[in-house]
């Protein structure tokens, strides 16, 4: 209990106002993403694992995608191979129309630049021993960083700089840490964010939080966001375009309404069937 | 009506299988006392599932430990006794407690369970220890028959006792711990997330073995602890919402997720995202502001600071139980406007 002891009350994000994620999408601009046949083999010989095959999509400006898929079905390695976290086998990728695939040194960091990432879990990607504002700071490796950023950039996460920047992590809920996290992504200015599972080990009531605070990104900021998760609920709610993937290939594509009320695939099909649903009563066996 | 009153029976349609009565316990800590489950009374009916739900902190998983008879330092039970078949236990005397309780009258399955099976033990030899810490002199042979029984009954293939953790996916590994732990025939299962580390499908599955589990018998009620609301739909019969280490409210699942009387079950309920035509049309709010600070809750109901329907009785008094001691709201709002409900969006 001593960490949630000395949690804050701090005034959420205004995510009261503003359009439904769904709707606020409007006219995407150009692709800024292009993945051509992504292929990742970890190992060699008999105990290959192919984790991603041959995958091939775009993203294009301001769009929000979602990527689902169960466990192990290669999700986050595809989004490491975006991030050039590790290498591909092979196939390309390119951002805003520059191959991106073998990239070294400067250029690769300024890939980095360019392509920013929100993990999973929020207490894990931070250092428990330093300030909010030093943990930020650290961005200046890859960009300097003015305060007039830092206020600009947790201006866009719904947090106030004065309440925040000298707190350590643990006196932050949950929520206000992947706030804190997102803002660091800011700071670099990315073309492209990319969340992997970022708000799966959030409460359902913080959880839609972030997702406005995402949404809202777009139109403010010109963000495109790579949204990775589990979660078949929150793809549907975030994002304009959904992505399945099954064993690392995609195996359906296409707008969110299409894949997930009119699904085509077989395994997108099982994989919403079993979805616990609200209101359309219980499953089968209950 | 008050809390004393909403313990005096069991008005649902089923033989009451276990009643717990005026839980309270508490985390010690440097700066005082933190009290993490504050007079609970929870009746459960034979073949009841009760969903538990509420935000990280509200003390669900302290429910489930209290529940479970696995409380210890620094967690203190404070007051609290289970009354199963007329026997009462006292739960401020863990010491007294006759052992063969735990796994055969009440059985934990705990939160992370797919990773608490040593990676060097095979699935058979947990299954003998299991066994043989509650009937010393089991043959090994016995205590294996009665594993690879149970496991056939539920349609799981028999070869998983043969093997190791690593060998199995992380759903079978969910499964199996759960038919390990209901071995010996519990009245009540205390289930503390068992699905919140799983993917949807490997979800389901569970969700249907512990359905085929209370149908055969093997154990006759269950508490299902998550902060997963469609879960709880699809699994519970009857739901119980906690805020601050209280039920605050307590229906049939049906009722309560359709037409909740506490705002903290609809803001819950408002903040649910589930891949529904509706979704796409409107912007899911978060609940506004953060859990209270357990060690000085807001004086009154303590969600008032959070509640769109706040009064002025809100900020003095704990509200009352409103409704029947098997399905109540504890809120003043509900109170003044009986027989509404408040809306869900969805």
């Amino acid at each position: 209990m001593s960490a949630a002891d000395e949690i804050i009350d701090l005034p959420s994000a205004a995510d009261d106002e503003g359009l439904p994620p769904a709707l606020a999408g409007g006219e995407p601009g150009e692709v800024l993403l292009e993945a051509k046949r992504v292929t990742k083999v970890f190992g060699h010989g008999h105990s290959a694992v192919r984790a991603v095959e041959d995958v091939s999509f775009d993203l294009r400006t301001r769009e929000v995608v979602a990527i689902v898929g169960e466990s192990g079905s290669g999700k986050s390695t595809l989004a490491r191979l975006v991030l050039r976290l590790m290498p591909v086998t092979s196939g390309t990728i390119s951002l805003a129309g520059k191959d991106v695939t073998s990239i070294r040194g400067s250029e690769l960091r300024d890939h980095w630049r360019s392509a920013q990432a929100v993990f999973q879990d929020p207490f894990a990607s931070f250092n428990q021993f330093f300030t909010v504002r030093r943990l930020l700071m650290r961005s200046s490796r890859l960009r300097a960083v003015s305060d007039i950023d830092l206020e600009k950039a947790l201006g866009h996460v719904g947090l106030k700089p004065d309440d925040v920047l000298e707190k350590f992590p643990h006196q932050l809920s949950g929520g206000q840490r992947q706030r804190v996290m997102i803002a660091r992504a800011l700071l670099l200015k990315p073309k492209l964010l990319v969340a992997d599972e970022a708000t799966s080990m959030l409460d359902a009531s913080l959880r839609a939080n972030i997702l406005n605070v995402l949404s809202d990104l777009r139109s403010e900021v010109g963000l495109t966001v790579l949204f990775i998760t589990h979660d078949i609920g929150q793809a549907c709610y975030i994002a304009d375009r959904v992505l399945v993937m099954s064993n690392g290939m995609l195996v359906e594509q296409g707008s969110t309404d299409e894949v997930i009320f009119n699904p085509t695939h077989p395994y997108t099909k099982r994989l919403l069937a079993d979805v616990p649903k609200l209101h359309q009563g219980r499953t089968e066996a209950g | 009506m008050t809390a004393i009153q909403a313990e005096a029976g069991y008005a649902g349609d089923r033989k009451l299988l276990v009643s717990a009565r005026n839980l309270r316990a508490a985390y010690s800590g440097p700066s005082g006392d933190v009290v993490a489950v504050d007079g609970v009374s929870l009746d459960i009916g034979e073949g009841d599932v009760i969903g538990v739900a509420g935000e990280s902190g509200c003390g669900k998983s302290t429910l489930g430990a209290i529940l479970s008879l696995t409380a210890r330092p620094p967690l203190r039970v404070l007051s609290g006794e289970l009354d199963v078949d007329g026997e009462v236990q006292d739960l401020t005397r863990m010491d007294r407690l006759a052992r063969t309780w735990r796994g055969s009258v009440v059985s934990l399955l705990p939160q992370g369970a797919l990773n608490s099976l040593s990676p060097t033990v095979r699935i058979r030899d947990l299954v003998v220890d299991v066994v043989r810490a509650h009937q010393r002199n089991t043959k090994r042979s016995d205590a294996l028959d009665l594993a690879r029984d149970r496991l056939t009954q539920l349609e799981l293939p028999a070869r998983v006792l043969d093997a190791y953790p690593h060998q199995l996916s992380g759903g079978m590994k969910q499964r199996v711990v759960t038919v390990i732990s209901t071995l010996l025939n519990p009245k009540l299962l205390i289930a503390d997330e068992p699905t919140s580390a799983l993917d949807v499908s490997s979800q389901k599955n569970l969700i249907e073995m512990l359905q085929a589990m209370l149908e055969q018998r093997i154990m006759s009620g269950v508490i299902f602890i998550t902060h997963d609301i469609p879960v709880l739909r699809t699994v519970s019969t009857r739901l119980a919402v906690m805020y601050a280490g209280k039920i605050v409210e307590i229906n049939d699942t049906e009722t309560l997720v359709t037409a909740p009387r506490h705002p903290y079950s609809a803001a819950l309920l408002n903040s649910v995202l589930v891949p529904e035509p509706q979704l796409r049309q409107r912007r899911v709010q978060s609940i506004p502001g953060a859990p209270p600070n357990m060690l000085s809750l807001p004086s009154g109901c303590p969600f008032h600071p959070r509640c769109p329907y706040a009064m002025d009785e809100c900020d003095e008094e704990f509200p009352p139980h409103v409704g029947s001691p098997s399905a109540y709201s504890a809120c003043w709002w509900a109170g003044k406007h009986e027989g509404e409900s408040l809306e869900v969006t969805l």
